[in-house]
């Protein structure tokens, strides 16, 4: 197998893993897993309160989606864009 | 070897159909650290910082074509760590991204690059936290890297191949960040009734089923990365010693 099946077979089974949980639980809500540490440390400590707040929070879920977007796009970007230039230097390389 | 893990896959998500339940948090949120215990996080964390630091000026200097390896693998890092992706127990969480960092420049390293993604997110995101920084940086880019990296030269010595190594470290570094993530709230959190143990597992139990697919995800996503470095970027891992041989263009540079 080449380099590029091998990594089209794994990469499906990325997408699976992503997938698979969608037909598991068709009910399910899929929240953050991060409001929910709180909940498990306020059934713990019930008189525990957070001594410090945000600077500053996303005003709206968009918001908040828009910045992780933007995260994944940078990241994604450099990523990409040092593979390719990778690619083409080596294959300028083999000429 | 291809088959095997695709067979260990489905089996472990069947495993975990039957053990789902809804999960936690990766990043301890801000505030949630009582101050004590923020403080003594940072303190820990210090020394890896000052060592990060030396580490990639050292890796830089002595090698400036590196520096957009170093870019890569902080930039992993950052996409991996921004994908929210849904898991089988029905909530989200995201994998860390840490591991390709970890194997190609050592483990001190990803303390700086993990630290940057975690201030990125704390400040931007209302996720994580800049009192709880320290304690996400310990588990999230001190411990996950130090497992990763150690991980992967022990399944290198033992004779697996390339892609094992990989995606071994890169697998068990993310779940290692989340069961320490576990311990930190566990510490600073005992249960009334059986103390630190006991909310250990309540933390532990709760999203270990969460992670498991994704720590599966970012071990398959980080052996892509490493096949491409490995058929487009053979000199640099020469260098960096993850491949044997001798670079093939230019001067070849001593290893340090």
């Amino acid at each position: 197998m080449s380099t590029t099946q091998k990594n089209f077979l794994l990469f499906l089974m990325v997408i699976l893993l992503a997938v698979v949980p969608f037909f598991l639980h068709r009910g399910a809500e899929f929240a953050g897993a991060d409001d929910r540490a709180a909940e498990a440390i306020t059934q713990i400590r019930p008189d525990y309160h957070p001594w410090f707040k945000p600077v500053w929070e996303p005003p709206s879920g968009e918001v908040e989606t828009f910045l992780f977007a933007a995260q994944a796009a940078i990241g994604s970007g450099i990523v990409c864009y040092f593979l390719g230039y990778s690619k083409g230097k080596k294959q300028r390389e083999q000429k | 070897m291809f088959r095997r893990t695709t067979w260990l896959t489905l089996y472990l998500l069947l495993a975990m159909v039957v053990l789902a339940r809804p999960a936690y948090a990766m990043h301890i949120a801000e505030g949630f650290l009582p101050f004590s215990w923020a403080a003594f996080w940072f303190i820990v964390v210090l020394p890896f910082w000052f060592w990060g630091l030396r580490s990639i000026q050292r890796t830089v200097k002595s090698n400036p074509s590196l520096k957009m390896l170093l870019g890569l693998a902080g930039a992993y890092t950052f996409v991996l760590s921004a994908l929210k992706i849904p898991s089988v127990s029905g909530s989200c969480s995201h994998p860390t991204g840490v591991g390709l960092g970890a194997v190609l420049f050592g483990p001190a390293a990803m303390s700086i690059l993990g630290g940057i993604v975690l201030l990125f997110q704390a400040l931007l995101l209302a996720h994580g936290g800049l009192s709880t920084l320290g304690a996400n940086t310990f588990s999230m880019a001190v411990v996950g890297p130090f497992v990763a990296y150690g991980l992967y030269h022990l399944v290198r010595r033992l004779g697996g191949s390339l892609a094992v190594a990989v995606f071994l470290a890169a697998t068990l570094g993310d779940l290692m960040t989340y069961v320490t993530t576990s311990l930190q709230l566990a510490l600073a959190f005992p249960a009334p009734a059986g103390g630190v143990a006991a909310s250990m597992l309540k933390f532990m139990g709760i999203f270990a089923v969460t992670q498991l697919p994704l720590a599966i995800s970012e071990g398959i996503l980080t052996v892509i990365v490493f096949n491409l470095l490995a058929a487009y970027n053979k000199n640099e891992l020469v260098e960096l010693s993850i491949l044997p041989g001798k670079t093939v263009v230019g001067e070849s540079r001593g290893q340090q």
